[in-house]
């Protein structure tokens, strides 16, 4: 358990003085949280525009989103309900950055044989890679959701404020946030292992992204409708991914392969 | 102390090390010398329990490599050829993660102990990425000590170091020999093993021979001695050929040199019977040929 924490100590101590991460790590909230409000402020000052948009578009677009409000705070939840979704891109992007570097960099900056050299275990030295990555993405999430609370809590209506708390998405947040951002991780230090360029691992890992993108085209052009079960199914899935993911990333941290076939 | 039977690595069909057997006494200093490619950091690599042999056997303090693979690395020190270091850490952050790491108990007064020894102590808060090479290097010997690991790997530790950094490394190697420690040096530099090295070992795949530096010259050399004559030697190696303890003769310019195996006993004898033919003998030194010599020799020919 030491060893764990001093890898995870070591990570953040260095990893957070690279520029690069540092700014994934910080921007990148900014913008999701900056986003959303920025557009419930400006949306009060749109409201015949948006009435008008809103009475274009069909009915079944909203299902069941839609019963018993008015046609703009409809629009409003429609609204924050993708940017919460948004916000779940995260948990993904940011740990994906912290842990590219964290295998990767160790080996082009020739520090790894002297680790692997040291008597840590390969489940404590990736274990201590993934905590490193995993807590400040979840930290980052949550504060990110907190900020985004309270300013839509400033903005929008009681009855619009209660569907930004409804649990589907306090399980969105606070559940699946945490397993997206495992899995994310896990896949990340998959990738890392096997590579020999730290980019090159961020852009692979990356591509963990996509579902979650497709889930956001989906809702936006009314393919599909997040609710509660979707946002369940979700969790239980990422959960076993990340299982199966986390038992391989150890699996595949092969040290003789990432010493010998490394240039 | 360490040993080795038959240790073999092969990489797909390569064979990076044959059939290596070795025998390391312990306290002893000993060098391993090949040139690059040889195979050298694959046998450190295995004996740290870096990386798995292929076939053989290797035991280090007892601990079998394969089979006490943390054991190893709880009692071995290794200084790796290219010694990475967290540059944006401070050196003192750098060596108290190792410290840690390495399960030692007085982390804070083991960092300190090195970073004294080694001269670091007034930069231990900077960041070790605005060091130098020769105080990377420093301060990666001090992080392969911090555990007071008995045996110690150094992969080529004076390679890049200008001649004032390469020496106080030299001389920190000689102190931790005099502690006592077993150390392993992987080095290109033949003046060093020399200097160091109570026994080399001329390595290339295959293990090509080894020996005490002394005994490595006899074998290739033998003993020769060189006499200064006032004119040119020629024709005064037939004057001693037939000398019983004369092994080889050669003359090179008004030097006539001499292989024999017992210098002390026989010099007297030679310079008696060339005196007595009318040599002007102006001096007579014994010739030493550098361990670059026996390693050069060695190489090329096999």
């Amino acid at each position: 358990m030491d060893k764990i924490k001093t890898i995870v100590f070591k990570e953040w101590a260095e990893v957070f003085k690279n520029r690069l991460v540092l700014f994934t790590v910080i921007f990148l909230p900014l913008i999701m949280v900056a986003l959303p409000l920025g557009t419930l402020a400006a949306m009060g000052n749109w409201n015949d525009e948006l009435s008008q948009t809103s009475n274009d578009v069909p009915d079944e677009f909203f299902g069941e989103l839609c019963e018993g409000l008015s046609e703009m705070d409809c629009a409003q939840v429609y609204m924050l309900d993708l940017f919460t979704l948004m916000l779940m891109i995260l948990p993904v992007t940011i740990p994906v950055t912290i842990a590219a570097y964290s295998i990767v960099g160790e080996k082009t900056s020739h520090s790894l044989e002297p680790l692997l050299a040291t008597p840590i275990t390969t489940g404590e030295l990736v274990m201590g890679k993934t905590i490193a990555a995993v807590i400040p993405a979840i930290a980052a999430t949550w504060l990110s959701f907190a900020i985004y609370l309270v300013g839509a809590r400033l903005m929008v209506t009681d009855t619009i404020f209660a569907y930004l708390v409804d649990p589907l998405w306090l399980i969105a947040i606070f559940v699946d946030s945490p397993l997206l951002t495992l899995m994310s991780v896990a896949i990340a230090l998959m990738v890392s292992s096997r590579v020999s360029d730290p980019r090159v691992a961020e852009q692979l890992s990356a591509v963990v992204v996509l579902p979650l993108i497709m889930l956001i085209v989906g809702q936006s052009v009314g393919f599909i409708l997040i609710d509660q079960t979707i946002i369940m199914i979700l969790g239980v899935v990422v959960g076993v991914l990340d299982v199966v993911l986390l038992y391989f990333s150890v699996k595949v941290f092969q040290r003789e392969t990432i010493l010998t076939r490394w240039k | 102390m360490i040993t080795t039977e038959n240790l073999t690595k092969r990489f797909g069909d390569n064979v990076a090390v044959d059939r290596l057997t070795l025998q390391i006494a312990e306290g002893k200093v000993f060098g391993f010398l090949g040139p690059n490619g040889a195979g050298k950091t694959t046998t450190v690599r295995m004996l740290t329990s870096l990386i798995a042999p292929t076939n053989g056997r290797a035991t280090i303090l007892g601990y079998e490599v394969g089979k006490d693979d943390q054991n190893i690395r709880r009692n071995v020190g290794i200084l790796t050829e290219t010694p990475g270091m967290y540059d944006r850490l401070t050196a003192e952050r750098n060596l108290s993660i190792y410290a840690q790491l390495y399960e030692v108990r007085d982390v804070a007064g083991q960092v300190e102990k090195y970073l004294r020894m080694l001269g670091l102590w007034e930069r231990r808060h900077d960041a070790v990425g605005t060091f130098s090479k020769g105080m990377r290097q420093k301060l990666a010997i001090a992080r392969s000590l911090l555990h007071e690991p008995r045996v110690v790997f150094l992969d080529e530790p004076t390679s890049g170091l200008d001649p004032e950094a390469a020496k106080l490394v030299r001389d920190f190697i000689a102190e931790l020999k005099g502690e006592g420690r077993t150390i392993f040096i992987c080095t290109h530099n033949l003046d060093e093993a020399d200097r160091l090295c109570d026994r080399v070992a001329v390595f290339k795949t295959q293990l090509r021979v080894v020996d005490t530096p002394q005994g490595l010259r006899k074998q290739m050399y033998g003993r020769q001695v060189v006499f200064h004559l006032a004119e040119t030697a020629v024709g005064w190696e037939t004057a001693v050929a037939n000398l019983p303890f004369i092994k080889r003769t050669q003359t090179v310019d008004n030097k006539l040199i001499l292989s024999l195996d017992d210098p002390e006993t026989h010099n007297p004898d030679i310079i008696r019977l060339l005196v007595n033919q009318g040599a002007a003998i102006q001096f007579v030194g014994e010739l030493r040929h550098s361990l670059e010599d026996v390693y050069l020799q060695l190489v090329q020919e096999r």
